[in-house]
């Protein structure tokens, strides 16, 4: 049998593509890869799950650019970063319940290795608030051991590597305006009348 | 200048280093060749501190690779069957002219898969091999001569 230039090229593709996907598993499962992403689909748009041997690292909305988030966890966690989907599955399935308003608590380790101290502090309070409630950035701030830092509270919420899971949606301003959002604010009060139980299309 | 993420290197060059270890050591044992080296290459990364050229660098170390692989394999042919001209990783693709680079010298073949299937520059594949420049021209040079002699 004789194979034409199609035929060779078709081969070299789907070997190609299957040796990745083997090499990706294995460069993960042995840690030689530290950082493992993949595309999670949601009602608010293709979220970027980023996720390391300690938890997930990161979640990026489709707004940012997905090779800028991936070139800062290669300069600030490892540059050692593979394109691996199936290592956010719990990411996944736990983001699809959340969105189908049948989980309101997300029970997922973290890395907090993009997080500043302060950052972690304000975070962690933020962890804190229960689904379908809200807080504000005063409120975060004396939470994090910084009762005038209001305006800090807020850059480290809205500088927040994991939105959603790390619920910063949840906090607004004094007066009650949600303010700002880094998915924008159309994503802010989707998810807040999510968890209000009100259907609203984004 | 921070290291990119090690995927945009294997989506960058990835198949072309690939398509490299087929032409090097045969389509059988390619597979195996370039997870080798990209498990090698990854390993190194995150301490590498000269990263001005990824691309020869990732094709130095899957071409040390594929000659390991072809040494091991050469070792394990019984002495009596080693045949007199040069024996390479079969080809199973049954393509002609792949199957002539298939059988030329370990040198020739090296730099004429370099130059053909890598897109590299002499310059490039001078380094990949550790030879001269004009070494490296010579071996394509004589390497195409020998597969127009054989592929007609």
């Amino acid at each position: 049998m004789k194979l034409g230039a199609d035929d060779i090229q078709a081969l070299e593709v789907t070997g190609f593509d299957a040796a990745m996907r083997r090499f990706a598993d294995v460069a993960f499962a042995t840690g030689n890869a530290e950082v493992a992403y993949g595309p999670i689909p949601s009602p608010i748009g293709t979220l970027l799950a980023a996720v390391t041997h300690r938890g997930l690292l990161a979640l990026a909305f489709e707004t940012e650019d997905q090779d800028d988030v991936l070139s800062m966890i290669a300069g600030k966690v490892s540059p050692a970063i593979i394109d691996l989907p199936s290592a956010t599955q719990a990411v996944r399935v736990q983001l699809d319940a959340y969105f189908g308003a049948r989980l309101s608590v997300f029970d997922l380790d973290v890395d907090r290795s993009l997080l500043s101290p302060f950052q972690r502090a304000v975070l962690q309070a933020t962890s804190e608030i229960p689904h379908g409630e809200v807080r504000t950035y005063g409120e975060m701030a004396a939470a994090a051991g910084k009762p005038k830092g209001a305006q800090a509270a807020g850059q480290a919420l809205g500088a927040n590597p994991i939105p959603i899971v790390i619920p910063c949606h949840r906090v607004v301003a004094a007066n009650g305006d949600l303010t700002g959002y880094a998915g924008g604010l159309d994503r802010k009060r989707f998810l807040l009348d999510l968890e209000q139980g009100e259907q609203t299309l984004f | 200048m921070a290291l990119a993420p090690f995927q945009q290197l294997l989506d960058e060059h990835g198949r072309d280093v690939h398509r490299f270890l087929r032409g090097l050591v045969g389509t059988d044992h390619a597979e195996d060749c370039l997870h080798e080296a990209l498990m090698s290459a990854l390993i190194a990364y995150p301490g590498l501190r000269h990263h001005d050229n990824l691309r020869s660098w990732l094709f130095t170390i899957a071409h040390r690779k594929g000659i390991d692989h072809l040494r091991k394999r050469n070792r394990e042919i019984p002495l009596e069957v080693v045949p007199e001209t040069p024996h390479v990783g079969e080809l199973t693709i049954d393509h002609e002219l792949w199957s002539q680079v298939g059988e030329l010298p370990d040198k020739q073949r090296a730099a004429v898969t370099l130059r053909f299937l890598g897109d590299l520059a002499y310059s490039d594949i001078a380094g990949i091999v550790e030879c001269s420049e004009e070494a490296a021209r010579q071996n394509v040079r004589a390497g195409l001569a020998n597969l127009r002699k054989e592929y007609r």
